[in-house]
């Protein structure tokens, strides 16, 4: 072999380049990277115009705010604790019946349904997320609701009637089905498949291998579901559950054709009450000045507190397939 | 097993006397991370001939092979220092125009990658980028890479076809059409057989045996017959060191070093 | 559960059977009983919801689907008949509109995250911000819009609300674009880069190609999304009980808003309408999030 010589450069310019092809190339990267931080603009923008637009009502009320439980529109007073109250009692609710419900769903399509039974199913389950909130909103106001009043709202009322803090809590001054538990229940419905197809997939995600050992040890179902699989998606399980609290609390279609936007403060859940969501949905279009600032500034809450939610929840679960 | 390789070392081509070189090595070192995966390298490959890299799993000859194309540059942590000379230039040097050099410089891989369209397309694929060709230019080196890739005569009516209904072996021969379409000075294979049934490995072999008398390649692989089938020069590589470089019949019958002639003969690795 | 299952519960008969069948103690067997049935049940409801209300929405939807629906417009108050048509248009401008802004800037963003920004600390926090945006509520998106385009511009428009769903789109492109393009093999990266293709050219010619079905898919997932996002219309686009204006400056008459509207209001062609907008508008979105399922498994 002889060293290095330049007799073999024989190929470097037969390739005739076309005039610069690449020129494209960084603009298309700057462009994906722009692209990318928008996501983050935006995100940006909201919080931003939600303080914006809140500034003079937090500035007027100050700590009020959050306590005040008139929405006078008469002399612009306003206090956002009614619907502050209304959003977290209606989402807690929501988690009440629907965690149970998702996990169980989650369970059943992951350990007991047949196998050809679990696709249809899976797909049902996953094909009720897509329904848009407000067709559960109608299904809710037209369906749900008068069988609501008529089957638990009246007897219920009748039996707590007098009854100490019961008789407070579930007595329906007018039972017409409509209030904070009937928009809880909605709620539910609305975010057990959203709950159950996620936590079906964290299911899924656990190795096969280990469901099989604590089978093969002499397991009954209930055994591996409580001592191997629950622990092992237990963290990922949690995040899931704050993904859909995210959800309840945010959701205002089918929460405002139910919950019968009521201004006050009531101690029962059979009665009419509001929800952030709802409250800024049912008036912002007639709202000027003041009242807008403090509907804005509810969406303000509104945001941070699901904003909170949801870190925690994606801190939790870390990644798993969700559209 | 070591009677074999033996016996089989000398059917490949003799080197060419001379043969001028086409890739210098000089104080070559390789870094994953943190990790010192190629140790002071220095070797030269002639042009046009068949040079083999040989060594157990994980000693850098597959490393080694990618520098050439820097196509390891795709990931941020892995890094090269010392000098590959191409032809009179360091391809190490940041000046360096990557994506030329890797149109100068061809590379098959281990696993078939036919890129999701169709069989001319996929051929056709380097050219367009680098070349401006007609038609019916293109459709004549298309035809040219098919054949040289012994593969013309099974996909000739139906080259609009994806590439991805092909079979494995035809696959690679597709990869390997795709890769000498574009005329690079300098093919290397990274085991390019080891995914594929003994019967595409031979079209494989015999296809490399053809191609020495257009290109420079240098070849990966773990099967030390494939080595010595087809290879004029191999080198002997061992935790990231090469142990020996020299003619294949060298290496393979006398070798200078006792890690070499216990590894082609089979008692490691 | 190891003790549990050591202590059996029947008593032994004679000495020679060493192991016997039995041992599972009825309170074990008693609490898997209960969580097969609850779980059963769970899923029975949820199941059981989903036909209620495709039921409920087939059958007073089914009545109203006339060919009056598609040609012609919403009615006034107290005007007998009337359709849904310029509500159907509007809402497919608004929807398509909003996609198509969604799209590119989407798709875009998903490439950065899993070509470019691989192992960045950017890439890391836009896919943190972005898994927050896709679930942020969809009403707060609605008064953002309406702060930054409504307000400003004093007026609601077409605009506004196009660009209220294409925010709410966005996030779900640029997920699942990243996740498709998570799948394509890395060989093939590498390989049309040792051809000397360029990263753009690598991405656009061959990642992009070969995830094609499943951003397709995530598309289609977004169209699902947003066509029967109602909260945030009701600040940007509001409705119109009038043919639309080409040019969407105004407000815009859209399905979800009109049967908001329409849906309590004191006339029965009204709820009528309500009902059939329903039908349509959860067939097609049943309809989309079906196509998407089936082109993401025939692959």
């Amino acid at each position: 072999m002889v060293a290095i010589s330049e007799q073999t450069y024989k190929n470097a310019t037969a390739v005739t380049r076309r005039d610069n092809p690449f020129r494209f190339d960084p603009l298309f990267a700057a462009l994906s990277k722009a692209a990318a931080i928008t996501v983050l603009v935006l995100l940006a923008g909201i919080m931003s115009s939600m303080v914006y637009g809140g500034w003079d009502a937090f500035a007027k009320f100050g700590t009020g705010f959050f306590t005040g439980t008139q929405w006078d529109t008469m002399n612009d007073n306003y206090g956002g604790l009614p619907a502050i109250v209304g959003t977290l009692s209606t989402a807690l609710i929501a988690m009440i019946i629907g965690v149970p419900l998702s996990i169980g769903t989650a369970i059943y399509l992951t350990q007991l349904a047949p196998g050809w039974f679990k696709g249809p199913v899976g797909t049902a389950v996953e094909l009720l997320a897509a329904v848009p909130s407000i067709i559960y909103g109608m299904w809710g106001l037209f369906v749900f609701v008068p069988l609501f009043a008529a089957y638990f709202q009246v007897p219920v009322s009748q039996v707590v009637e007098g009854m100490p803090i019961l008789g407070t809590i579930l007595y329906a001054r007018s039972p017409s089905g409509l209030g904070i538990l009937s928009a809880g229940v909605i709620l539910a419905f609305m975010i057990v498949p959203f709950i159950a197809s996620l936590t079906r997939d964290m299911l899924d995600q656990i190795p096969t291998v280990l469901r099989e050992s604590a089978y093969g040890i002499g397991c009954t179902t209930w055994e591996v579901v409580r001592h191997v699989l629950l622990p092992q998606a237990g963290v990922s399980i949690i995040g899931a559950i704050m993904l859909g609290l995210g959800r309840a609390l945010g959701e205002t279609m089918a929460v405002t054709f139910v919950i019968g936007n009521a201004n006050r403060l009531s101690a029962s859940i059979m009665d009419p009450g509001s929800t952030i969501a709802s409250r800024i949905a049912s008036e912002f279009n007639e709202a000027l000045g003041m009242q807008m600032n403090a509907l804005i500034a509810l969406g303000c809450i509104l945001f941070f507190v699901t904003f909170v939610v949801l870190v925690i929840a994606r801190i939790l679960v870390s990644r798993v397939k969700q559209y | 097993m070591s009677q074999m390789a033996v016996q089989e070392a000398p059917s490949a081509a003799a080197p060419k006397a001379d043969a001028p070189v086409r890739i210098g090595v000089k104080n070559l070192d390789f870094y994953y991370g943190g990790f010192h995966a190629l140790k002071d390298v220095n070797m030269n490959f002639g042009d046009r001939e068949v040079t083999a890299l040989i060594g157990p799993s994980g000693c850098g000859k597959s490393t080694l092979l990618r520098i050439f194309n820097r196509i390891y540059s795709l990931y941020p942590e892995q890094r090269a220092t010392g000098e590959v000379m191409l032809d009179g230039r360091n391809i190490l040097s940041p000046n360096i125009d990557i994506n030329e050099l890797r149109a100068r410089i061809g590379m098959v891989f281990q696993k078939p990658t036919p890129f999701p369209m169709s069989i001319y397309d996929n051929c056709a694929f380097g050219m367009r980028l680098y070349e401006k060709l007609s038609k019916s230019e293109l459709d004549d080196r298309v035809e040219q890479a098919l054949r040289k890739a012994a593969l013309w005569d099974e996909v000739k009516d139906k080259l609009k076809q994806s590439g991805m209904g092909l079979s494995g072996g035809q696959q690679q021969r597709m990869c390997i059409a795709r890769t000498i379409a574009q005329q690079p000075d300098v093919i290397l294979f990274d085991e390019p057989t080891s995914a594929l049934d003994p019967i595409s490995t031979g079209k494989i072999e015999e296809l490399i045996e053809q191609l020495r008398a257009d290109f420079t390649i240098v070849i990966v692989t773990h099967n030390m017959q494939q080595a010595a089938r087809i290879s004029q020069y191999t080198a002997f590589m061992y935790l990231g060191e090469l142990i020996e470089f020299g003619p294949t019949t060298k290496i393979f019958m006398n070798p200078d070093q006792k890690r070499t002639l216990d590894y082609v003969t089979g008692r490691f690795g | 559960m190891t003790d549990a299952s050591l202590t059996g519960s029947t008593p032994s008969a004679g000495p020679q059977p060493q192991i016997k069948w039995g041992r599972v103690r009825q309170s074990r067997r008693v609490q898997d009983k209960i969580l097969r049935v609850t779980a059963t049940g769970a899923t029975a409801l949820s199941v059981f919801v989903l036909f209620w209300i495709l039921g409920m929405l087939l059958w007073k939807g089914g009545q109203g689907i006339s060919l009056d629906l598609f040609t012609k417009i919403t009615p006034g108050p107290g005007t007998a008949g009337g359709g849904l048509l310029n509500a159907i248009v509007g809402s497919i401008v608004l929807t398509f509109l909003g996609i198509a802004i969604a799209t590119p800037i989407g798709v875009m963003a998903g490439t950065y995250l899993a070509e470019y920004g691989r192992g960045s600390k950017l890439a890391e926090v836009v896919r943190f911000i972005n898994d927050i945006l896709l679930s942020a509520p969809s009403i707060l998106i609605g008064l953002f819009v309406y702060v930054i385009l409504v307000m400003p511009f004093r007026g609601y428009s077409g605009w506004a609300g196009s660009v209220a769903l294409a925010i709410i789109a966005l996030p779900v492109i640029v997920r699942t674009t990243e996740d498709m393009l998570r799948l394509v093999p890395n060989g093939l990266r590498e390989a049309a880069a040792a051809l000397g293709a360029p990263t753009s050219v690598v991405i656009r010619q061959v990642c992009w190609r070969a995830a094609k079905a499943g951003i397709v898919t995530g598309i289609l997932l977004a169209l699902a999304r947003i066509a029967g996002e109602t909260a945030p219309l009701l600040f940007t686009a509001l409705n119109n009980s009038f043919w639309f204006n080409w040019n969407l400056t105004g407000g815009i008459s859209n399905l979800p808003v009109t049967i908001y509207a329409f849906a309590s209001a004191p006339y029965d062609n009204w709820q009528q309408l309500a009902w059939a907008g329903a039908l349509l508008i959860t067939g097609a979105i049943l309809f989309l999030s079906i196509a998407a399922r089936a082109l993401i498994n025939r692959k």
